[in-house]
């Protein structure tokens, strides 16, 4: 008799096909009931020094850093007198995949190689799938790709069917879906049948990955300008970017950098919607993973998520989509740098933030990535205009996801909204709480929740107070 | 395009995975009401028509069956067209920049 196949069937074997596809047994990481040492469990991935060394096999890593003259001219004339921080870029656009993605892809396909898996698997429809493919590549393993592409109509997201395109250029096998979180169940059923390596965005290896990019620039601006940055702005979806980013700028002391999450606003539009899938120009950056995410890890691909971001953030804003079009013009237009769009999601912040800082102070924009076909304002704004969106120019206040894209009539008109850290956190505590149900939580669960909410033991308990009687009315 | 792939030809098959009442309890209403669809692309293994089932294999080397839904498929997607709400913005940024020039408080 066959596998079951049946979406119960599968998902009730989804720890043991885990297991065997990441090859790191998470439930000796546990502490607690809902705690587990995440320290240890990073500690998988090798030290920093091992990291870059592996990345650099793969010609990963070590990406330039510039200044932005003509922006930061920009924020000057837009700022108060005396106020306009240096606004500089890290271009990640020049790792081999045309993303930072290549960093995380690295550290798996190297582990994946090493143990013996015959190819390694992603479920990805971003950037993430065509490194995994590059570096699968020049590791000689095979490769499948899981996309959520396509609406029910056959219609593809431009920016993804440009995604699935870069993986096959680098060899990969490309398993194309429509909208709906079942994709988890595709990708289970390739990994039980091929024996593949699950190269998760969310493992140690994967975030381990990034923090060379934290690393790095904090180490060229100590090189360029004797300091590190004041200010590191990330685009924020599922928390690696800006777990892997704060983690770096750690370890090369740049303890005082304040980390910045920035995320696209797409509030009201469902993720898993057929209806809404098309509707979003925007495909990754946004709110419909940077908010779960954010108030979930766990809800990853892998039992424990290692890309943690409320341990890291400082601060978290939103910007809109009709932002993050104009500012790709201004990076193009006044840089000479066509990238993105949606890498620029952070730099539409960075402009903002800027403004509101002293002139010695240094903003880093820590990432871009390629723009292509399909992924090109161009491309993204004809797709919305024949889905019925309207593109205008004016306040991007009244940006309105999935009817409406406003871009700025002028820079003075970009901004950002707060998202409250706290907010946050109630989520986070919540959802802990419903994760824990009847079981009694342990000194060590509260020392948990504390360093993931980075709140204190106190203040944790305070708020979980208050989240229970508010779950009792 | 051929109506016909010959073995060797690079094709793309279609497979419903989940038909509309067994899709997964969380997913929203109008993704309930239609399947769940998959779309691979790989070497024909034998002689087939559109529409008709199709056995292939993929760059990975796994053999795969479905319905032929595209012979040497075109990716499709494109730069769009000109959008005439972004062919000004360059001009107007470099317009500021040019009046704020010789302001001793913008260098």
């Amino acid at each position: 008799m066959g596998r079951d196949l049946s979406y119960a069937g599968v998902m009730g074997r989804r720890n043991d096909i885990m297991l065997k596809a990441v090859g790191i047994d998470y439930r000796s990481y546990a502490t607690g009931v809902l705690a587990f040492d995440y320290e240890a469990l990073m500690r998988e991935a090798g030290d920093i020094a091992e990291v870059r060394r592996i990345q650099r096999e793969t010609h990963v890593g070590d990406t330039p850093l510039w200044e932005l003259g003509n922006i930061t001219r920009l924020v000057r004339a837009l700022a108060p007198p005396g106020k306009g921080a240096r606004v500089f870029l890290k271009d990640e656009a020049a790792n081999p995949s045309g993303s930072f993605k290549a960093r995380r892809a690295a550290l798996s396909v190297y582990h994946a190689a090493r143990k013996g898996y015959p190819g390694v698997s992603a479920a990805t429809s971003g950037n993430y799938g065509a490194a995994v493919a590059s570096q699968a590549a020049m590791r000689r393993v095979g490769c499948i790709i899981i996309q959520e592409v396509f609406d029910s109509r056959g219609i593809g997201q431009p920016e993804i069917v440009e995604k699935g395109r870069a993986c096959e250029a680098y060899g990969a096998e490309v398993v194309q879906l429509t909208v709906g979180p079942e994709l988890f169940y595709v990708f289970l059923v390739t990994l039980e049948e091929t024996g593949y390596f699950n190269a998760s965005l969310y493992t140690p290896y994967s975030v381990a990955g990034i923090e060379t990019l934290g690393y790095e620039l904090a180490e060229q601006m100590v090189a360029r300008e004797g300091r590190p940055p004041d200010v590191v702005v990330v685009t924020h979806a599922g928390g690696g970017n800006v777990t892997g980013t704060a983690r770096g700028l750690r370890k090369a002391g740049a303890t005082a950098a304040q980390v910045v999450g920035v995320s696209v606003d797409l509030t009201g539009l469902h993720m898993a919607s057929d209806r809404d899938f098309n509707r979003k120009s925007f495909t990754t950056g946004h709110t419909g993973f940077g908010i779960p995410f954010a108030t979930w890890p766990d809800r990853a691909d892998v039992p424990r998520n290692a890309a943690r971001s409320l341990r890291y953030l400082d601060r978290l804003v939103l910007v809109t989509q009709g932002e993050v079009f104009y500012v790709t013009e201004l990076l193009a237009q006044l840089e000479g740098l066509e990238r993105g769009p949606a890498g620029n999601t952070s730099l539409a912040a960075a402009i903002v933030l800027a403004q509101e800082l002293d002139r010695d102070k240094i903003v880093v924009v820590q990432e871009t990535e390629y723009t292509g076909a399909g992924k090109h304002p161009w491309a993204q704004l004809t797709f919305s205009r024949r889905n019925g969106i309207a593109v205008e120019r004016g306040d991007p206040a009244g940006n309105a996801p999935g009817r409406r894209i406003v871009l700025p009539r002028d820079p003075e008109q970009l901004r950002v909204k707060e998202f409250p850290l706290d907010n946050v956190r109630r989520s986070y505590l919540r959802n802990a709480l419903n994760q824990a149900g009847d079981r009694r939580l342990l000194p060590e669960d509260y020392r948990f929740l504390a360093d993931d909410t980075r709140l204190d033991e106190d203040r944790v308990r305070s708020f979980l107070k208050e989240v229970a009687a508010s779950e009792a009315n | 395009m051929s109506e016909k792939a010959r073995p060797g030809d690079w094709v793309q098959i279609h497979r419903v995975v989940l038909p509309p009442g067994e899709r997964a309890p969380q997913v929203p209403q109008d993704t309930q009401a239609v399947p769940l669809e998959m779309r691979v692309k790989g070497f024909a293994l034998d002689a087939a028509g559109l529409g008709e089932t199709a056995r292939i294999r993929t760059t990975t080397g796994r053999e795969l069956e479905g319905r032929l839904v595209g012979i040497w498929p075109a990716p499709g997607h494109d730069f769009g067209e000109p959008v005439p709400e972004l062919l000004t913005i360059g001009g107007e940024v470099r317009a500021r920049l040019a009046e704020g020039e010789g302001d001793p408080d913008n260098g």
